[in-house]
């Protein structure tokens, strides 16, 4: 159980200070912020222990969000809490800076009354919070509306109030990836892993059931050729090659999916949220598309030279066009000097993060370019040989580079007079690069 | 110091450091650095020459970043370079940046000294402080080497300016502690004594600390020093405090010189000259004098230099320690700061009155302030103020007031903090034991001492009082009286029960009469102690019981119950269990007459130093004030006298009783040992009886004459040049090479090396076994001292043969055999065997025949799994059936034809006989020539002779 939760900001000011339970003293405000934000070194860890206290603590840019507890709680229960706390702040009043919290101060307390009670986290859903702690002043709600309320946030989808009613019924449907590398200098890789996230943006009259499916090897399998004509309808939109399915290392789902069914015949069905919620979160390891290719070439031309040649090769179909394409070079610490030369893009020298950085807006499939660089060195007395960080790259694709498709969002209204056809529904494949590295 | 001026402030810096300072994180700070260092990079690059400005100005931005935290590893040469300018702020920047970041394996070091010699003798005064600056501060061997004869030249040079003569003779001060082998005395020595005398007073300052620390190096090159010294000490403390003008602080004439003469003083005897002598008293009296004058202000600067100065000529005064008018007048100074309310002039004044306490003059006036130390101790806040008085009331104290001092030591030990309990506990136990007159006085003060904070006695304590308590007659009568006492209460400290147990076990005798304390009460309150002691003070308690058996008689039977039971004999503690067995066999065993020599009680200890006072020592360590000058001072510190640091002599005394008893019993046991095996066959060697090899025993082979008790202690001390017999070579290996072959068969040749040999006939009959051992002497010469663990002849001629024998009975099965030890000299040096004596289970068998029907029919009712063991295994030798049949004979058992079914079965029968029981048994040897293995099956009506026979035939096929 959460004793406490404090903010902070950079330097260490307690900007929001909770405290739920009477064994959280006023000294663990400073004894965090002298342990862990103004330590010698920096701590690494996100659970701190300090005098049999223990601190959970994330950071988000320059505000620290710290909760404390003397008993043995579950530690991934209070991370979770936290991560919802962020999304909460960040659905009220956007990016969470030193700034929108002392503006938002109030509401902020008012959060923290209404998620924890006692330390134990309650009801964390926005769309629920929202109606009925709002922004726009004291508006005084009929008994009607407040019993509306009540029967709402305490019945058993507390995640959607009824008597929504749209025009237009339309879903979003948004598969998020990062996809994460290392690789060895003679291209074999190392690890490589991708994290997704499925996110629904729902715009839905009534009580709608949806249900979801997606190309999971053992939904696949299960169905055997049955189900070959639907697959050919919904694998249009993919990138790489011809994967019919993907094996999911594990997933996680929002609370509104029946996990029951889940177990049961792995179908994802459930009654989901108004407005944007983040449907499920999933890893794969096995047969991932790697969007690009980094092929580096260093030579050392004595004591006081560096010859470095990158060349990054894009690997999915021609007609995709991958965007936001930087490569960063790490250059040594005894550089004195940069010249590049690129193709396509622009690369500069960055002195203050010892790299090289290189740009390109963007880039179509199946085309390879190249960057140049003469590093110039001063020569040092220290003995030290450099110890040649790896290559980073960031991007971003139109396709989900672990191969996931989207088969089917079927939509069912029995109450209401819409059908699924009427539902005009969106997909969109991004991936991104997560820790995209080649050692060099 | 010419300041940076205006013009010449570096712009470029001030941003830097002013962008460093409005970083918001971490990570901008370090983004800011990295730019900050590949732009210096870039500059450093070389394609167009710097000016020395921005030179300057990139090394200080290096030296900032390097100063944050950072690492630097280039823009060496850069400041190098700005070593060779001739500004004096480039010039400055350069040597701050070598004297910080150059380390003294640098390779640009000649470039850097060549740089530095330049300076030096550029005639710059400005230059010169400079580079002897950055000699100082880097003070690396290299420095040392380069500048070692330079640096001397330039103190003594007549032209030289004073600055320049203040920071030669510090640099010179630097180098002689960082190479003291590099900095030669010369011809300029004579010269340094001098600058004493010097105008200036910068000059004579920095030169005294380097004549202070040249003069411990070279006292007698130094000596001329200590009539000047006098002479500028007397000038001073004889000035008016507006005399020196800058070197007057808060109206003291200047502290800092004074207090380092009078440190330079300390370094030698008090000087012989009557007329530098008398100057020099002058000078102490005035600075006493100066003491009791009214303070010419109220700030705290004024009184702290003026005790500075007071205390450092209280330390010359004790120094000396030869004018009794001057330590009186000090010792009274110091009293006076005894109330003082600040904390530190208390501090000091008992830190200094501490050492006054042992000069002869003014002990006695030390000891006026008994009263005011006393009350310190209970009064004060601070504790190691408190810890001082401590020391001090130790170092006062004498017979005259040795019983006040130790009653306050004891009652304020009851609050005393943690930290100092130990030490307060070793001082009150020394201070006792030193002054007692009346001996019942000690023993009441130690026990009250355990009483009070038993967990800080050490064990030397408790070994003193008992070493007192035996030594001395009049005493041991008052001190069981006392314990017995003492033990009466309902929870004492088990370092209580120790001393208990032990004077009791000794001397409870002598309070038997009274029928409060009769035998049996003071067992059972001994014993009522028993259970909640550790397992040494519990061994501790069994050999008190065991002399109680010898005390009183009357109380044997219920000493005798104690060690019978189960929590003794069978304790899971090797050495309980055997103290018991031992005690108790021995209770039952051994005539009175035996007894009462056996427990004796114990003989005087020798006269020593008491161990406590080197644990004192110990504990205290270096913890005085100043290093450099104590050495001389800490010889005649209180303590006095030496103390022979064999801390582990009390240890084993503690020993003592058990090791005596072991050493008085052997002659008597042996015939116990050897009748039963089981109790020979004892787990430790240190506590084997037959464990002749163990430095103990040795004394039994030495002849009768030595075999005393005295000797006993110096068998323990650590002296052993005082033995009669050398310390023997360690035993080795028990031989038990022949061990198997004897298994079945009783005659034959046990042991030999090209030194000895060892035959062996022997009889069994039932549970009694008679065995002839024979001793036979390869070699020409004579063996001396020969001992094997009967006591033999102790000598065997050349080629002569030694018969001995031994009668064994069997008192219940057992596992392992007794071992021979055998020691003898042969040339010089001292020999030793072991021998395993072949005395197995199986020796003790009685055949017996039977018919197949009532083999089976017993074998069936041997059913039970543990009464069977079997084995397989493979032959070891080859399988003849004749050989096979005689082995089991010799075995023991009787073979039975025609028993089983399978004629090539062997079935044997017999009985086992102990003292206790008889134990029947049946065996089964079914041998398979095809895959060469036996199986053997016994079956006994005891799980262990199963399994000991089995092992023991298994090995023989």
């Amino acid at each position: 159980m959460i004793g406490g939760l404090f903010i902070y900001n950079h330097k260490g000011e307690v900007l929001i200070s909770r405290v739920y339970r009477d064994d959280i003293g006023r000294n663990a405000v400073d004894a965090f912020r002298v342990n862990v934000i103004h330590a010698r070194q920096q701590v690494r860890s996100p659970v701190t222990n300090i005098a049999r206290t223990s601190f959970f603590h994330v950071k988000r840019s320059n505000i620290w969000l710290a909760a404390v507890t003397k008993q043995n709680v579950n530690a991934a229960m209070v991370f979770e809490f936290l991560y919802k706390m962020c999304d909460v702040m960040t659905a009220y009043f956007g990016k969470i800076s030193e700034e929108n919290i002392k503006n938002n101060f109030v509401l902020i307390y008012e959060l923290l009354d209404e998620i924890l009670d006692f330390g134990y986290p309650q009801n964390s859903e926005t769309g629920a919070l929202k109606t009925f702690i709002t922004q726009t002043g004291i508006k005084s709600q009929s008994k009607e509306e407040q019993s509306q309320i009540t029967s709402q946030v305490t019945g058993q989808i507390g995640w959607r109030r009824e008597g929504i009613k749209y025009r237009r019924n339309e879903l979003f449907l948004d598969v998020l990836e990062s996809v994460n590398l290392l690789m060895s200098p003679q291209g074999q890789v190392l690890s490589a892993h991708v994290s997704g996230r499925v996110v629904m943006k729902s715009y839905l009259s009534g009580m709608p059931e949806c249900k979801f499916g997606m190309n999971d090897k053992i939904v696949i399998d299960k169905q055997g050729k049955g189900g070959a004509s639907e697959e050919a309808a919904a694998g249009k939109s993919g990138g790489g090659g011809g994967k019919q399915s993907i094996a999911i290392d594990d997933c996680t789902f929002h609370q509104c999916v029946r996990l029951s069914k889940f177990d049961a015949e792995r179908s994802i069905s459930f009654i989901p949220p108004d407005g944007e919620c983040e449907l499920m979160r999933y890893r794969t390891t096995k047969d991932i598309i790697l969007p690009f290719r980094v092929i580096p070439l260093v030579r050392e031309v004595g004591r006081t030279k560096l010859e470095v040649k990158v060349v990054i090769k894009s690997n999915f179909k021609p007609s995709l066009l991958a965007q936001k394409i930087e490569v960063r070079i790490p250059t040594p610490l005894n550089t004195s000097g940069v010249q590049v030369i690129c193709m396509k893009g622009k690369a500069k020298y960055k002195a203050s993060e010892n790299a090289i950085v290189w740009k390109i807006k963007r880039m179509a499939g199946m085309k390879e370019s190249q960057i140049s660089a003469e590093i110039e060195l001063l020569p040092t007395n220290d003995k030290k040989k450099w110890a040649r960080p790896p290559i980073s790259m960031n991007f971003e694709v139109p396709f989900a580079p672990s191969g996931l498709k989207v088969r089917y969002l079927k939509v069912f209204e029995p109450k209401l007079n819409y059908s699924d056809h009427d539902v005009i529904k969106w997909v969109r494949y991004i991936g991104r690069s997560g820790i995209y590295e080649t050692r060099c | 110091m010419p300041a940076v001026s205006k013009g010449d402030g570096m712009r470029g810096l001030a941003v830097f450091i002013s962008d460093i300072r409005n970083c918001k994180s971490k990570e901008a700070e370090i983004k800011r650095i990295n730019k900050e260092l590949a732009n210096i990079r870039s500059k450093f690059k070389g394609d167009k020459a710097l000016d020395g400005y921005s030179k300057k100005k990139y090394v200080c931005k290096l030296l900032f970043i390097f100063l944050l935290g950072h690492d630097i590893d280039f823009g060496h040469m850069e400041a190098v370079n700005l070593l060779s300018s001739n500004k004096y702020t480039e010039k400055q920047i350069g040597y701050l940046f070598i004297s910080v970041l150059v380390n003294s394996n640098s390779d640009l070091i000649s470039l850097i000294n060549n740089a530095i010699k330049n300076d030096l003798s550029s005639r710059n005064p400005t230059f010169m402080n400079l580079a002897l600056h950055c000699i100082a501060n880097v003070g690396s061997r290299e420095m040392a080497e380069a500048f070692a004869a330079e640096v001397p030249r330039i103190l003594v040079a007549g032209d030289t300016m004073d600055s320049v003569k203040q920071s030669a003779a510090l640099c010179l001060l630097r180098l002689n502690r960082t190479s003291p082998d590099l900095v030669l005395m010369g011809e300029w020595t004579a010269r340094v004594v001098h600058l004493l005398n010097d105008q200036h007073l910068g000059v004579v300052t920095a030169a005294t600390s380097l004549i202070t620390t040249l003069a411990q190096k070279s006292p007698e090159d130094f000596k001329t020093s200590v009539s000047l010294a006098v002479a500028r000490l007397s000038r001073i403390v004889s000035s008016a405090s507006t005399d020196l003008q800058d070197y007057t602080y808060y109206f003291v004439a200047a502290p800092w010189l004074s207090v380092k003469l009078l440190r330079l003083l300390q370094c030698y005897p008090p000087p012989e000259d009557g007329a530098i002598r008398g100057r020099l008293t002058e000078c102490l009296e005035t600075i006493l004098n100066k003491a009791q004058e009214p303070p010419k202000s109220k700030k705290v600067q004024h009184s702290n230099a003026k005790n500075a100065v007071l205390f450092e000529a209280i330390s010359l005064i004790i120094h000396h320690d030869s004018e009794p008018t001057l330590l009186v007048r000090a010792c009274n100074q110091l009293g006076q700061f005894l109330q003082h309310r600040e904390t530190n002039l208390r501090y000091l004044a008992l830190e200094s009155m501490c050492t006054l306490a042992s000069s002869e003059f003014s002990h006695e006036a030390v000891k006026t302030h008994i009263e005011t130390v006393i009350n310190a101790l209970k009064s004060e806040r601070d504790v190691s103020v408190r810890q001082r008085a401590v020391d001090l009331l130790y170092a006062m104290c004498d017979r005259s007031n040795a019983k006040q001092i130790v009653a306050e030591m004891l009652s304020y030990l009851e609050t005393a903090d943690y930290s100092i309990r130990e030490e307060i506990v070793l001082k009150v136990a020394i201070l006792a034991e030193k002054y007692a007159v009346d001996y019942t006085w000690y023993v009441d003060t130690i026990l009250n001492l355990i009483r009070f904070a038993g967990d800080y006695v050490s064990d030397e304590v408790w070994y003193r009082v008992i070493q007192i308590v035996i030594n001395r007659d009049e005493v041991q009568g008052y001190a069981a009286k006392t314990v017995f006492e003492a033990l009466q209460a309902p929870a004492c400290h088990e370092n209580l029960v120790k001393v208990g147990g032990y004077i009791l076990g000794e001397f409870g005798n002598l309070i038997a009469g009274d029928s409060r304390s009769s035998p049996l009460i003071q067992f059972d309150l001994l014993h009522s102690k028993f259970h909640l002691c550790s397992v040494p003070t519990r061994a501790l308690l069994l050999s008190a019981y065991i002399k109680f058996i010898n005390l009183f008689p009357e109380v044997k039977g219920t000493i005798q119950e104690v060690l019978r039971s189960d929590s003794q004999l069978r304790n899971a503690d090797v050495e309980l269990q055997q103290r018991a067995v031992e005690y108790l066999r021995l209770s039952s065993i051994a005539s009175t007459d035996i007894l009462a020599t056996v427990l004796e009680e114990m003989p005087p200890f020798p006269e020593r130093e008491s161990s406590i006072l080197a644990k004192l020592k110990r504990k205290k360590g270096p913890g005085n004030l100043h290093p450099d000058l104590d050495e001389n001072r800490k010889e005649r510190s209180a303590n006095g006298g030496t103390a022979d640091h064999s801390s582990t002599t009390s240890n084993a005394k503690v020993l003592l009783l058990s090791c005596c008893l072991l050493i008085r019993m052997t002659h008597c046991f042996l015939i116990v040992t050897v009748t039963s095996p089981k109790v020979a066959a004892s787990p430790t060697p240190s506590t084997d009886l037959l464990g002749l090899g163990s430095t103990i025993t040795t004394q039994n082979s030495a002849p009768p004459a030595s075999k005393g008790t005295s000797l006993l202690v110096d068998v323990f001390s650590e002296n052993i040049a005082a033995f009669p017999v050398e310390t023997p070579v360690a035993v080795g290996p028990v031989a038990d090479e022949n061990f198997s072959r004897f298994v079945c068969k009783n005659n034959g040749v046990l042991y030999e090396n090209q030194l000895l040999q060892i035959g062996l006939k022997s009889e069994f009959r039932q549970n009694l076994g008679r065995m002839y051992v024979f001793f036979g002497n390869k070699t020409s010469t004579q063996f001396m001292n020969f001992a094997a663990s009967v006591p033999a002849d102790p000598t065997v001629d050349g080629g002569a043969q030694l018969q001995q024998i031994l009668n064994i009975e069997c008192m219940s099965d057992f596992v392992d055999a007794p071992v021979l030890n055998i020691q003898f000299r042969y040339g010089g040096t001292l020999q030793n065997v072991a021998v395993k004596l072949p005395i197995t289970l199986n020796k003790f068998f009685q055949p017996t025949e039977m018919t197949s029907q009532d083999f089976f029919q017993r074998w069936k009712q041997l059913g039970a799994p543990q009464q069977e063991v079997q084995k397989i295994f493979k032959a070891k030798h080859s399988m003849d059936t004749e050989v096979t049949k005689a082995k089991i004979m010799g075995f023991g058992a009787a073979l039975l034809d025609g028993v089983d079914p399978n004629p090539s079965n062997f079935v044997g029968a017999g009985v086992i006989h102990t003292k206790t029981t008889q134990v029947g048994c049946l065996l089964r040897l079914e041998p398979n020539t095809q895959a060469q293995m036996y199986r053997l099956t016994l079956r006994t009506s005891r799980d262990t002779v199963s399994q000991r026979l089995c092992d023991l035939l298994s090995e023989q096929f």
